[in-house]
């Protein structure tokens, strides 16, 4: 087989921060009180992904997986270890796209587009599809800073879903979009995954966890505390109940996890 | 596999097995993996020259307000009060070329400090090189200079101006230096400004300073009588070499040879010039360096 993502011993302290002016940071000192605390938000990861694999990546808030998917995808490098990737990227982090508030979303769109590699060629070939998808004909040409969260998070996941790309990232994509446009995600990512490229779905619903994904990670404080079969993961999560929840029944007889 | 081989980035090469390598996603950066991505930087010059004056009636015409009115302050303070119309022939052209060049770098350093912090959203998500911010803002500055070359030009005509070799070497060498001099000191102070953001005020002091560290508002010849021999050092400021370079490509020309104060220029001028875009191109690459040191941080400061 052939690796997709190679993750080793990778390591990424964050330093919180207490006082920000130079006269609080003196008067915290003086008093001996700590003014900058180290962490690591991702501590001494390793693992190898396939190629084709589908991981699902779970944890609390907090527990380092944004900062993991932030590392694969370039955004930030580890401060010790190193990850490897194959081919192109693309997909969401913590549920927003980096998109700029003051431009359009036509603008947002194309240079978005771009800087996953997408050529202009491909961008006017896919714009109307990508557009189509997002549902946002009527405000594509007002300013993004002013769509919900989820008509940013719509047309993000629109783009990086018709990039060609070799590994798909999903950072709880589906937090935020209603339940028709969850359903699309659902169906497109799955194509993904079927298509045999890499899927790396971060989310906390143990039902479309387990639909989606062949492999689960989970990580706690920046570790990785569990690498195995999705229905295990999920078990030892203790979210399993939620799979027996009535509550969540409804969601996933709708076909789709809650995805909060 | 989805098609990995007519992948558009840089030509990705395959090996035996038809497989593109495995690469660390976060080392495709620096400053000639910015000149790879053209299409991407088109895409940030366009969009930052319709944003620069976004929300503002006057829009683009603040590229030119803006310069136009230091020069009617220097003109009348400078040259009626203080009465340096005797003294420096064509005063309206001199200070004029030397506002072209003073504004392209102020600006380019200006808005280039400003430009990771302006765009952070796309800093914190997206993987690209990021020294592609201060590069657009350095090109989104030089495509202002346009016009105000072709104003200076026309200007400098009605005084019997006319183009010569010489003159058109030293105006390239001039634009040269602040390119590459403003994308450096750009590279530095984006990077700097997004852990402190007191550096981006600073920067509005040095801009300020500049202006009097340049042969704009006096001319060359009182420095060369007044400083004596500070004058060598004072040729070692890459920004009053292209503010020189320029005044020779354009004002020199404008004054005749009746004219009983004539201009003074450095000798050597084209030397000294070459020798700052040397300079520069070290500032660049200390820029460079330190942009990346730094920028493994930048994502998680801002
Ligand atoms: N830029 C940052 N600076 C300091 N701490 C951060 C930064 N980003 C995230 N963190 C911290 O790192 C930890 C992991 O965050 P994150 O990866 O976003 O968690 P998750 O996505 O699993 O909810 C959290 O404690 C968070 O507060
Ligand atoms: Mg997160």
């Amino acid at each position: 087989m052939v690796d997709s993502i190679r993750v080793e011993h990778a390591t990424k302290s964050f330093t919180r921060r207490y006082q920000r002016t130079l006269k609080q940071i003196t008067v915290a000192k003086a008093r001996g009180h700590k003014t900058i605390e180290e962490f690591n938000a991702v501590d001494d990861v390793s693992f190898t992904v396939e190629q084709g694999e589908s991981i699902g990546l779970m944890g609390l808030n907090g527990s380092g997986k944004s900062t993991l998917l932030k590392m694969i995808n370039g955004v930030m490098r580890p401060d010790s270890g190193s990850i490897l990737t194959r081919g192109r990227i693309a997909g969401l982090i913590a549920t927003g796209a980096g998109f700029h508030p003051q431009l359009s979303g036509r603008d947002n769109l194309i240079l978005n587009a771009a800087i996953l590699g997408m050529t202009e060629k491909e961008t006017k070939r896919k714009f109307d599809a990508i557009v189509d998808f997002a549902g946002i004909e009527q405000q594509l040409d007002s300013q993004v800073g002013h769509y919900s969260s989820g008509q940013s998070a719509r047309l993000g996941f629109a783009i990086a879903i018709h990039v060609d790309s070799d590994i798909f990232l999903a950072d709880e994509v589906l937090a935020v979009g209603d339940k028709p446009f969850r359903a699309k995600c659902i169906t497109r990512m799955e194509e993904i995954r079927d298509s045999g490229r890499t899927l790396f779905y971060v989310s906390h619903s143990a039902g479309s966890v387990k639909r989606m994904c062949t492999r689960v990670l989970v990580l706690r404080d920046g570790q990785l505390v569990f690498d195995g079969k999705p229905w295990k993961g999920i078990k030892f999560l203790g979210y399993d109940d939620d799979v027996e929840n009535p509550m969540d029944r409804e969601e996933s007889e709708g076909e789709i996890g809650a995805d909060i | 596999m989805t098609d990995l081989a007519a992948d558009p980035r840089e030509g990705v090469k395959t090996d035996e097995a038809g497989l593109v390598p495995m690469v660390a996603p976060s080392d495709a950066t620096g400053l000639k993996a910015v000149l790879q991505r053209r299409y991407l930087l088109r895409l940030l010059v366009r969009r930052e020259i319709s944003a620069r004056y976004q929300g503002s009636i006057l829009g683009l015409m603040w590229s030119y307000i803006n310069p136009l009115s230091q020069f009617c302050i220097y003109f009348f303070v400078m040259g009626v009060i203080f009465n340096l119309h005797a003294s420096i022939p064509n005063f309206a052209i001199h200070i004029f070329s030397a506002i072209v060049i003073v504004h392209f770098f102020t600006e380019t350093m200006g808005a280039g400090t400003r430009s990771i912090v302006r765009n952070r959203q796309i800093v914190q998500k997206m993987a690209m090189p990021r020294e592609m911010f201060p590069v657009a803002t350095m090109l989104t500055s030089l495509y202002h200079v346009g016009p105000q070359v072709i104003i200076l030009v026309v200007a400098s005509a009605c005084y019997g101006w006319l183009p010569d070799a010489y003159g058109m070497a030293a105006m390239v060498i001039g634009i040269a230096i602040i390119m590459i001099l403003g994308t450096g000191l750009a590279l530095l102070f984006s990077a700097a400004n997004v852990f402190f953001r007191d550096v981006g005020s600073a920067v509005n002091i040095i801009s300020n300073l500049i202006r009097f560290g340049v042969p704009m508002i006096y001319s060359y010849e009182m420095v060369a009588q007044r400083f004596g021999s500070f004058e060598r050092y004072y040729l070692w400021n890459p920004i009053a070499d292209a503010v020189l370079l320029f005044q020779r490509a354009f004002w020199v020309g404008t004054v005749g040879a009746d004219e009983k104060n004539q201009p003074v220029m450095p000798d050597h001028l084209l030397l000294y010039g070459v020798a700052m875009i040397g300079v520069s191109l070290v500032v660049l690459a200390i820029g460079q360096l330190v942009f990346s040191r730094l920028e493994n941080k930048i994502p998680e400061r801002l």
